[in-house]
């Protein structure tokens, strides 16, 4: 199958990424290629097989939902690529 | 002194002990077999010399014999954090990160003694089968340095082969301990999932994830693995189930049934791939194994199944990369821009593939036909396994379709690259643990690697079987000739 220019954008839109139009082209390709090889799935009948979800073998362990000490905000601040004060600093969000 | 750099852990440990040297030396010894040939091979994107030689003066000055890897040094694959080191996962987006905190897997090391000389390199978030994909430039293989290590723990692979450090730590998401371990010549272990924590570990497919161990050896792998399994609370996935202690002294190979499935020796393997491997197996016989042929029917189906899950996690799991709390930043105007040129330019285009990837099959109106379909032929490689594991104790199988290809060979066929996995892949799905190690050469003296698998929870038996067949043979304790 191939993807078609209307789709790749509106992926990149969805995906928060801003593509060059070689990129765009590039992927269209790359990305229909790789879902022909995909589509072998279909060939399965797959009707009466349960889903599974994840990779474990036993349940998930859930603990007690308590508050519990965390990071200090200065140490997690020290990766921001801004902030002032005791929060991350960000452009206007709206105009 | 640069004989230091061959022991393994166990003789570290024995020398350190008895007095024949000290942490310190271990560690300088390491940091110059790293400052001769890394040059070249490129397998650390940090190295960690100044803390690493204050961590050996002090194990000198206060050893703790009782900790089993008291003053040794080991790599991290650069995708578990390291508190107070560098933490890129290869990519540009987290270019500048030092890690706040330790990850579990490498905090249980530190407190066995363990010194962490530095971070290996990786394919960007773990998306590559030959660490090419690092935004930091390729890692080259110790064997043969116009080729690749295989990926993404290349680094680590790589750190092990190149005798830097007797052990590292890497990740294994569809094949990325096994694979560069096969490429590399070195013993690599995938763990049961959720057999060790995965807290600290930058996520990359969830479902599939799991931390492993490199080392030289089966003895040195296990003795790793011991350490860092376990449960750990501050990962909800993580198991609760006991690590048994692996009994090398055990004959279990003379009880042992090993079920060779057919579907992986199919045409299109490099044939002395299949020839050393098939010897291999053959070993195991002459040990006292029974071998029996077997079928994991789905097998094909694998690869399509990885490649729609593990980019929609993928898509999930990177969207919390948005130049906002970490990482640089792309100024804009707005905050809409921000996430976009932050996203689009600091992504490598393997990630940038892979988030499309998941998004579309994530995306309305496709999510049955790709996401829900996956996860049903899922269950059938599962159930491949399940009854697999009713015939035979462990499965036997080459770990990759060919020994190294050369830098370049795959980078515009990420269809090519991702074949690499078609062995590993299935072991990931089922969640099911793995082990690879060298059995032998091709006609370019590349290394082979021999792939086992086990039932959940039984890397003690995949470890048992390695250690001997390692006992039988010494392929394991070939070294490549490294140049500068």
């Amino acid at each position: 199958m191939s993807l078609s220019q209307q789709e790749v954008d509106h992926i990149a839109r969805l995906a928060r990424l801003v593509l060059t139009e070689d990129q765009k082209k590039l992927y269209r390709e790359q990305l229909s290629s790789i879902l022909d090889y995909i589509a072998k799935l279909r060939e399965l009948d797959t009707r009466n097989v349960p889903p599974t979800a994840g990779g474990g073998s036993t349940a998930m362990i859930l603990r007690v939902d308590e508050a519990r000490p965390g990071f200090a905000i200065q140490v997690l601040l020290k990766n921001a690529p801004t902030a002032e004060e005791e929060q991350f600093k960000i452009p206007p969000v709206f105009e | 002194m640069s004989d230091l750099t061959d022991l393994s852990v166990t003789e570290m440990r024995a020398g350190l002990a008895g007095g024949k040297f000290s942490s310190r030396e271990l560690v300088q010894a390491a940091l110059d077999q790293i400052s001769k040939f890394d040059a070249a091979l490129h397998a650390f994107l940090h190295i960690a010399s100044e803390s690493a030689l204050k961590q050996a003066d002090e194990a000198d000055q206060n050893p703790k014999p009782d900790r089993p890897l008291d003053g040794i040094p080991i790599a991290i694959k650069d995708v578990l954090m390291v508190e107070g080191l560098p933490c890129t996962c290869g990519s540009k987006i987290l270019e500048g990160f030092i890690a706040p905190y330790t990850a579990t897997s490498v905090q249980r090391l530190q407190e066995a003694g363990a010194i962490i000389i530095g971070k290996t390199n990786t394919d960007e978030f773990a998306m590559g089968s030959s660490t090419e994909n690092s935004a930091f430039g390729a890692t080259h293989n110790p064997w043969d340095g116009a080729r690749v290590p295989g990926g993404s723990s290349g680094g680590s692979a790589t750190a092990v082969a190149a005798r830097y450090v007797p052990a590292a730590l890497g990740t294994d998401t569809g094949g990325s301990v096994r694979q560069p371990a096969s490429l590399c010549g070195v013993t690599g272990l995938k763990t049961t999932y959720g057999r060790v924590s995965r807290y600290g570990l930058a996520a990359f497919g969830s479902s599939l994830d799991t931390v492993g161990a490199l080392g030289r050896s089966a003895d040195d792998v296990a003795l790793i693995f011991s350490i860092m399994a376990g449960h750990d609370e501050r990962d909800a996935t993580s198991a609760n189930q006991p690590v048994p202690h692996t009994n090398f002294e055990a004959d279990v190979v003379r009880a042992l049934k090993v079920g060779v499935p057919k579907e992986y020796f199919i045409s299109g393997i490099q044939p002395e791939v299949a020839q050393r491997t098939r010897a291999a197996i053959e070993t195991l016989k002459d040990l006292g194994a029974e071998i029996r042929e077997i079928s994991l029917p789905h097998t094909e189906y694998a690869l399509p199944v990885y490649y729609i899950i593990a980019p929609a996690e993928a898509s999930a799991n990177l969207a919390r990369y948005d130049g906002i709390r970490y990482g640089p930043r792309v100024q804009a105007d707005n905050l809409w821009d921000v996430f976009f040129k932050t996203r689009g330019q600091k992504f490598g285009p393997e990630v940038e593939r892979r988030i499309m990837l998941g998004t579309y099959a994530l995306s309305a109106g496709y999510y049955d036909a790709y996401y829900g379909q996956a996860q049903k032929v899922r269950t059938l490689v599962q159930r491949d396994f399940e009854e697999a594991f009713r015939e035979v104790d462990v499965i036997a199988a080459p770990t990759a379709p060919t020994t190294a290809f050369k830098i370049g060979e795959h980078v515009n066929d990420p269809l090519a690259m991702y074949l690499e996995d078609v062995f590993t892949l299935p072991a990931n799905l089922a969640g099911v643990p793995g082990i690879s190690f060298n059995v032998g050469f091709d006609e370019n003296h590349l290394p082979i690697g021999l792939q086992l698998i086990g039932p959940h929870f039984r890397e003690d038996l995949l470890l048992q079987v390695t250690h001997a067949y390692q006992q039988a043979t010494d392929w394991h304790k070939k070294q490549p000739k490294l140049a500068r």
